[in-house]
């Protein structure tokens, strides 16, 4: 039987040789991602309750991301949790303040194709761009898979999106899912496997398939998946398995796209649907917005000083690098200082103002463009902040502005 | 029991609002869909079900959305679907959430009753039936067990 991507990770990891999607399966967690916020002050508590132990601590990796940097009480209790935590467990997988999880984790290491993983965050598909079943989970089933190491699954159907060609500059993997989310809307995913293909897709350097992936939540899908090939090699620096669909596995639809068509998209509050090109907005902005696991990896620092070099910003430019490792590459290559040249405020290396959990939140009625996935009313601070989501290129190209702009005009 | 009526697309933000997740459920839920039914945290009655459009609970992994919703004493959610997250998260709490293709049908303040088991759901405002989706026995299971730890705890039990 000809089976996709998704149906033979999933197969390998519920232990048979085919699956069929609708059925239903148990799998073998190969690895749990956790952080701060929905990980251990959640999960301790319960395992307690159990009297249950971690089933495996070499395949559970804590990531702190949420509340840093601690900025009250609540926020410090929160990390002296999973501090504590993970001692207690013995989980040496632990990264401190060393950036966004979707980011450090395949930064460290710990994705390889072919693995079935779980995280207890929506983004965590991002783990699909290496050819890895990766899906998000809450608190109490990733307490099920701490316990018992498996996970129940619907073997998912799968919708290809095939992008032919090549996508022309300044155009970026976001636009490319704000223009999916767009057309077929926030569940047009169906909570299936949505697989990114195609010669432009292939093109893409690894932290711009992870922006793919991590955005198919936006799009309601449970995983994206990416085939792994000679830029997941490359950007593991290792040997690696070659998990790629059939070629004529049945899908539950098959979408086929020009890259060359596509522009840079822009998404109005307050839905990460409502999306028109760039050229539709003439919208004043007061502050633009770099940061998040969809939009501040190396990758996304590089499109933002491309725009930004030798310019100014005329609004207030805020950006937080997704992960220290990242940021350190960025200096050493000197994007960091273009950012900051042009007039750049850096955040630390965490979720930051994404979620609205921490000490900077937007206040009422400002208006923001921001390179991260979603802007639903409220999420980054007052209900009355207005949040328009773009690439980076189009949030530094609207920074220099002041308003919404066309980043292809700069690039020129 | 009386409905309340969402829309479509209603995401987790507005269930459970970022800002208030260090605090502990109580605070959660007292903001509680704060910036799409102001008045809905404060005069949600015990019992009373929460009815919506397409995929409910988009968004965010955060379980304090579902947890929100049963802690403010919601009984059973009805919606035409469910951001899938946010449905394991609500079986996982052993909050019923039925897949009703009709749910446009009820109007806010309807008093109405759903068997999770069986799918059906009376409309005792307008006498009319409604079918839903029955839950799947395994994760019905799951709901009459209280949740996934009471089931795990049951389970931990019967194998030592």
């Amino acid at each position: 039987m000809k089976q996709t991507l998704a149906q033979k990770l999933v197969a390998r990891a519920a232990g048979r040789s085919t699956v069929t999607p609708g059925e239903i399966v148990t799998c073998k967690v190969d690895l749990a991602m956790m952080h701060d916020s929905g990980g251990p002050r959640r999960v301790k508590p319960l395992l307690e309750r159990l009297g249950a132990k971690v089933w495996d601590p070499s395949k559970v990796v804590v990531i702190t991301d949420h509340y840093l940097p601690e900025y009250d009480d609540e926020s410090r209790k929160i990390l002296r949790i999973a501090r504590d935590w993970v001692r207690e467990a013995g989980i040496d997988n632990f990264y401190d303040a060393q950036g966004i999880c979707h980011v450090v984790l395949p930064e460290r290491g710990h994705l390889k194709p072919g693995m079935f993983a779980v995280g207890g965050d929506s983004h965590s598909p991002t783990g699909g761009a290496f050819a890895a079943y990766m899906f998000g989970i809450g608190s109490t089933e990733l307490l099920g898979v701490l316990v018992t190491g498996e996970i129940w699954l619907k073997v998912p159907h799968t919708i290809a999106m095939d992008f032919d060609g090549a996508f022309a500059r300044g155009v970026s993997a976001k636009d490319v899912m704000l223009f999916l989310i767009g057309r077929f809307g926030l569940d047009g995913g169906q909570y299936q496997a949505v697989e990114y293909r195609g010669p432009a897709i292939r093109q893409l350097p690894m932290q711009e398939r992870m922006t793919l992936c991590n955005m198919t939540a936006e799009l309601g899908g449970q995983t994206g998946l990416i085939a792994s090939d000679d830029v997941t090699r490359d950007y593991l620096k290792a040997e690696i398995e070659r998990w790629d669909s059939d070629p004529d596995a049945a899908l539950l639809a098959h979408h086929r796209f020009n890259a060359s068509e596509l522009q840079p998209q822009v998404a109005a509050p307050h839905s990460p649907a409502n999306t028109r090109p760039v050229t539709d907005f003439q919208q004043k902005i007061d502050l633009a917005y770099i940061g998040a696991c969809t939009g501040a990896k190396l990758a996304d620092l590089r499109m933002a000083a491309a725009v930004l070099k030798g310019r100014k910003a005329k609004s207030k430019l805020i950006v937080a690098p997704a992960s220290l490792r990242d940021q350190q590459a960025a200096e050493r290559e000197g994007t960091l200082q273009v950012l900051l040249d042009a007039g750049a405020e850096l955040l630390a290396n965490s979720c930051g103002m994404c979620a609205g959990y921490g000490q900077h939140q937007l206040g009422e009625n400002t208006v923001t463009i921001s390179t991260t996935a979603r802007n639903f009313k409220g999420r980054m601070g007052a209900a009355s902040a207005q949040v328009y989501l773009a690439s980076p290129y189009t949030v530094a190209a609207s920074a220099v502005a002041g308003c919404i702009a066309d980043p292809r005009e700069m690039l020129a | 029991m009386k409905a309340w009526v969402f829309g479509d697309n209603v995401d987790t933000d507005a269930i459970a609002p970022g800002r208030y997740l260090k605090f502990d459920i109580g605070e959660v839920a007292r903001h509680c869909m704060e910036t799409i039914e102001p008045a809905f945290a404060s005069t949600v009655r015990k019992g009373d079900i929460v009815v919506a459009g397409r995929n409910f609970g988009a968004g965010s992994s955060r379980e304090q959305a579902p947890e929100a919703l049963k802690h403010l004493g919601v009984s059973a959610l009805v919606a035409e679907s469910y951001a899938g997250l946010f449905y394991r998260n609500a079986i996982n709490l052993g909050l019923p959430a039925l897949v009703c293709p009709q749910a446009k049908r009820i109007r806010p303040g309807d008093d109405i009753e759903v068997d999770p088991a069986s799918g059906r759901l009376a409309n005792r405002t307008t006498g009319e039936e409604l079918r839903c989706e029955p839950i799947p026995e395994f994760l019905m299971q799951l709901i009459r067990d209280g949740g996934l730890v009471p089931h795990l705890e049951k389970r931990l039990r019967t194998t030592s």
